[in-house]
């Protein structure tokens, strides 16, 4: 069982988190003004790439935060943990 | 028998009765199942599972791939490796051919689960274990060393040594370190991420009735180590040939296991053939030990050592010759050997013998090192897969790293913990080593995986790589013969290595047989995956004490002992127990029903709402928040006023709907469905703290705060009036979708005028301590009434009547609130919410899209399945049928006096009118198409 580090808690069992998808994957600003492809684009597309992927977890057996974390998803290695509003940080990978 | 007097480490002083195949024998303390019926001269212990031939004991630890037992008192455990079962009192097994068989009665044992975290974990009490073990306690650490054994030594308690009391020196060493802790029989089944590994501890089975008692039986230890030492030992490799499945043919460091810790000597008569130096010691052990012993050695170069060491006991050794194949009935007369040369068998000779030792050279047992991501190299002169290096937190010591001598595996376990220690930034305290002179290594080992088949009567011989799965070499030929290249794939088609002892003995062997025979280097061909657990191990154990009722937490409410207590039949409806019917004198659901709804629609009934889901959501943005979530407008709504809401998701599909009531400016508490009160509040909280952290909002989940009693019918007006005096209940004063603070029993009260019956109806929320009290208070007061209580399914055919759909129930996922019919509840005025978008997309506004409908069966007492599909056409002699949708609730209706059904069907609105044909049940019921509010369609009832 893997530990992730709740930025707010530290170090936790991975069965206290859930998985949140994709991360910086903004709302758009006028919804009403976006092309059914974009709106798309925006609701059902994400990314599923090899390697540094940033994405959005939840504490949700813990403090029930939200943050973010950078995964290289083919050794599921968490390469660093960054909360809400921060800017994804570089990873040497 | 083969006990002899002077040997081993059993307890002679503790004699132990057992049963095995119906007749009674006796062992000694310390011995398991498979040495005493050795000691007893039983050979053939099981039946093969395909072949129905005899077997044997091959090996004296968890590689036993032969010897499966059924023990059968004290409690039935199919699958046990004899080798594996330490003996005890009163035991009985049987010999098992192939397959075991559960209990048919529950387990009366118990199981528990304890968490540990410790600096270094050491897996393994051998030689490398221990001294790794003593460094790191000695050194500070918090050090966990387990050990699947009754006592600590590893491979040294079945062998000679000059160690003397070396091992409990340090076990006493140990007990004097701060912080170490020693867990016997202890066998660690997988490393899991992060130094996270679990372990089987068996507690009880060795210990007298008497002491097991109000002791769990066996315990998983959860440890979480930042350092782990791998110092698991390896397991001796066989070599295939014609019929090499005869009871009586072992391993042969088996054979010295069985010698020296359990005093039995496990035949008179002994043939050894090798391919290493290794099983010279069991040829002259067991020479010493007073049997009859030769040797066969694959290598045309015998040691000058060995050579002289077996001169002196007279073993005849055969360089340069194999085993080909065996004779017997029963169990193993001779051995038939002939020279080998590059491949070509020269002639043949029996040797008769009543043991078979066999030493094709030794596997690392790397399963935790390999299940931590370890890299695997192949090493050409042992023949076997070993570690490539150490890994950040787990290194590897001893026989597991391919060490072969026992100095060797001391200087591997202080290395190793010099190395943890290092990791950790502890210092490495001085730990001295004894020494002890060792063979000189002077001839290499030779990899020999099978002998070529000697085709004996000219017939092809049966040589087994499986034993326990019956499997052999020609399998393995008929797989490659398939087109299968993969040993993953060979492994799957021929089943070799997925038995009981998951190919610990086997794997390997069919690595080299499929590489040779593909003309591959096994070194790129590799091994299968070394999957946990790596023993096997009882769901008992791994469920612990999450079992029976506890297995799930089951959720009741403050008012669930009244119904108990009133005969309610209950449901699950997620983990909460909520009354389903409540028979009185015999009923049955549909007649209950019938008179609970009955009671509601024209009297008054109460029922237990408290499951509802329920969220307090406050802050200056609340209203703004929820604007953003709903899909209608809830900024607008007043405090002491509630609206009806939906929730969509970004698909703009329903989620959720439920009621929303203003407490102030600045406070909301909205209500969901019992099942999706944990989804909404994350749902909610998600966008709260990513999407719009910029709200000033906090949600708190108060579902389990209040109970909640909706107080239903024509009269429930009255039967609020009457315990809540100093509340106007008058229409004008308290009217639908408001709410009032009262004083209700004498209790604090939030009374909401909500109705999802149709009726006039209130809910009446109170403090979770004084449910029992409201509850009660309003039984009495509504008895004059004939007051009933009613359960879920009343609720449903209530709402059903009124066309109100149950989210999850008669929505999917796929529905919108315009397929609900409820374009009433989305704002047209606001700029966005969740799901607005999405609305606008083509599909979602295609005419022909599924719309709940109300269906009635033509016969009106036809009572349709739920799920039934919805037709056309009553032509449905040719597929495909065209499909319109499905029934989503179906239920008999007190009020409509016949049955009715809700349904997804494409474009039903416009079909209102139409007959369509349900397939219930294999035959197709005529239907009419109507709108789904049923009853009282203009309300009146409810706002009155």
């Amino acid at each position: 069982m893997q530990l992730i580090r709740c930025p707010w808690c530290g170090p936790r069992e991975e069965t206290e988190f859930h998985y949140g998808g994709q991360a910086h994957v903004a709302y758009p600003e006028r919804p009403a003004e976006t092309s059914d492809a974009d709106w798309a684009h925006y609701v059902f597309f994400r990314e599923n790439q090899k390697g540094a992927f940033a994405e959005r977890w939840v504490h949700a057996a813990g403090c029930r935060r939200w943050f973010n974390a950078v995964r290289d998803t083919s050794t599921h290695e968490f390469l660093a943990v960054y909360k809400v509003g921060e800017a994804k940080p570089e990873v040497a990978r | 028998m083969s006990r002899l007097p002077d040997r081993g480490r059993i307890d002679r002083a503790v004699e132990l009765a057992f049963t095995f195949d119906g007749k009674e024998y006796r062992g000694y303390a310390g011995d398991t199942l498979a040495s005493a019926l050795l000691a007893n001269e039983v050979r053939v212990v099981a039946t093969s599972v395909n072949y129905g031939r005899p077997r044997g004991i091959t090996a004296a630890g968890v590689e036993e791939s032969n010897a499966l037992v059924q023990i059968e008192a004290p409690f039935p455990e199919p699958m046990l490796a004899a080798t594996a079962v330490e003996l005890y009192e009163g035991l009985v097994a049987r010999g098992l051919a192939g397959r075991g068989e559960l209990a048919d009665a529950p387990d009366p044992a118990r199981y528990d689960a304890v968490h540990l975290h410790c600096d270094v974990l050491v897996v393994g009490a051998g030689p490398s274990g221990l001294v790794a073990a003593l460094a790191a306690g000695r050194a500070g650490a918090r050090v966990v060393l387990v050990d699947d054994q009754p006592e600590a030594g590893g491979s040294l308690l079945g062998m000679q040594h000059e160690l003397g009391d070396w091992v409990s020196s340090v076990v006493t060493a140990l007990t004097s370190c701060d912080d170490v802790r020693v867990l016997q029989r202890t066998t660690a089944l997988g490393y899991f991420d992060d130094g996270f590994v679990l372990a089987l501890e068996r507690r009880t089975d060795h210990l007298p009735a008497a002491d097991r008692i109000g002791k769990a039986r066996q315990r998983i230890w959860r440890i979480r180590a930042k350092q782990v030492i791998v110092a698991t030992g390896a397991h001796e490799r066989p070599v295939v040939f014609a019929d090499n499945d005869r009871p009586g043919i072992m391993l042969a460091g088996s054979a010295r296991t069985y010698l020296h810790r359990y005093g039995v000597l496990a035949g008179r008569k002994a043939v050894v053939f090798t391919t290493n130096d290794s099983a010279y010691e069991t040829a002259t052990d067991l020479a010493d030990a007073g049997a009859d012993v030769s040797v066969v050695d694959a290598r045309s170069e015998i040691p000058r050592y060995w050579s002289r060491e077996c001169a002196r006991r007279a073993i005849a050794v055969r360089a340069g010759s194999v085993v080909t194949g065996t004779s017997g009935h029963g169990r193993v007369t001779a051995a038939h050997v002939a020279p080998m040369n590059g491949g070509a068998l020269g002639p043949r000779t029996g040797i008769s013998c009543d043991l078979l030792l066999v030493s094709g050279g030794w596997n690392p047992a790397v399963h935790l090192y390999s299940q931590a991501r370890g890299r695997l190299r192949y090493d050409t002169v042992m023949g076997a897969f070993v570690p490539e290096g150490d890994l950040a937190a787990v290194r590897v010591a001893g026989s597991a790293l391919g060490t072969s001598t026992t100095y060797g595996c001391l200087s591997d376990g202080r290395a190793a913990a010099a190395k943890a220690l290092a990791a950790l930034g502890m210092p490495m305290p001085d730990v001295r080593l004894p020494v002890i002179d060792h063979p000189p290594d002077e001839v290499p080992s030779v990899v020999l995986w099978a002998v070529p088949d000697p085709r004996e009567d000219g017939e092809p011989c049966r040589q087994f790589v499986d034993l326990q799965r019956d499997a052999t070499v020609a399998d393995i030929l008929r797989a490659l013969g398939a087109g299968l290249t993969s040993v993953e794939h060979v492994k799957r088609y021929t089943t070799i290595g997925t038995a009981h002892d998951q190919g610990k003995t086997s794997g390997v062997i069919a690595s080299g047989i499929i590489a040779d025979a593909l003309g591959v280097d096994i070194a790129s061909l590799g091994t299968t995956t070394f999957r946990p657990p790596y023993i096997s191990v009882s769901f008992a154990a791994l469920a612990g004490r999450d079992r029976g009722e506890i297995f799930d937490p089951v959720r009741v409410t403050a008012i669930h002992p009244w119904h108990v207590a009133h005969g309610a039949v209950f449901e699950n409806v997620g983990q909460w127990k909520r009354p389903w019917f409540y028979p009185t004198n015999g009923e049955d659901l549909e007649s209950a029903v019938l008179r609970e709804c009955r009671a509601a629609r024209e009297g008054v009934a109460l029922m237990d709402g408290s499951t509802l889901g329920k969220i307090n959501v406050q802050g200056a943005d609340a209203a703004e928040f929820l604007d953003r979530l709903y899909t209608n407008v809830i900024s607008s709504l007043k405090p002491g006023f509630i609206r009806y809401a939906v929730m969509c998701g970004l698909d703009g599909m329903v989620i959720d709907d439920g009621t929303v009531a203003r407490i102030s400016e600045t406070e909301f508490l909205l209500t969901t469905t019992t099942g999706n009160a944990a989804k909404v509040r994350d749902w909610m909280e998600e966008f709260a703290q990513t999407e719009w952290a910029e709200l000033r909002v906090k949600l708190t989940s108060v579902t389990d705060h209040w109970v909640t009693v909706p107080l239903v019918g024509p009269q429930s007006r009255a039967v609020l009036g009457a315990v809540a005096p100093r509340l106007d209940v008058s229409k004008e004063a308290f009217p639908f979708m408001t709410w009032r603070d009262a004083s209700v029993a004498g209790i604090d009260a939030r009374v909401c005028r909500i109705s999802f019956s149709g009726e006039l109806a209130y809910e009446i929320n109170v403090s979770a301590w004084d449910g029992i009290a409201l509850w009660e208070a309003l039984i009495e007061a509504g008895k004059r009434y004939g007051i009933t209580p009613y359960g879920t399914e009343t609720m449903h055919v209530l709402r059903a009547e009124k066309g109100y759909p149950i989210i999850g129930q008669d929505t999917d996922g796929t529905v919108t609130p315009q397929d609900l019919g409820m374009t009433w509840v989305v704002s047209k005025k606001k700029v966005d919410f969740i799901g607005k978008r999405s609305h606008e997309r083509a599909e979602n506004k295609r005419p022909d899209r599924k719309h709940l409908v109300g269906v009635l069966p033509i016969d009106p007492q036809k009572l349709l399945v739920e799920g039934a599909q919805v037709l056309s056409s009553s032509d449905v002699s040719k597929p495909p049928v065209p499909m319109l949708g499905h029934v989503t609730s179906s239920y008999r209706s007190a009020a409509l006096g016949r049955t009715f059904a809700l349904a997804l069907v494409r474009a039903g609105r416009d079909r209102i009118g139409e007959t369509l044909y349900a397939w219930h049940d294999a035959e197709l019921v005529p239907v009419t198409v109507a709108d789904p509010v049923l009853y009282d369609r203009d309300g009146a009832r409810r706002d009155g």
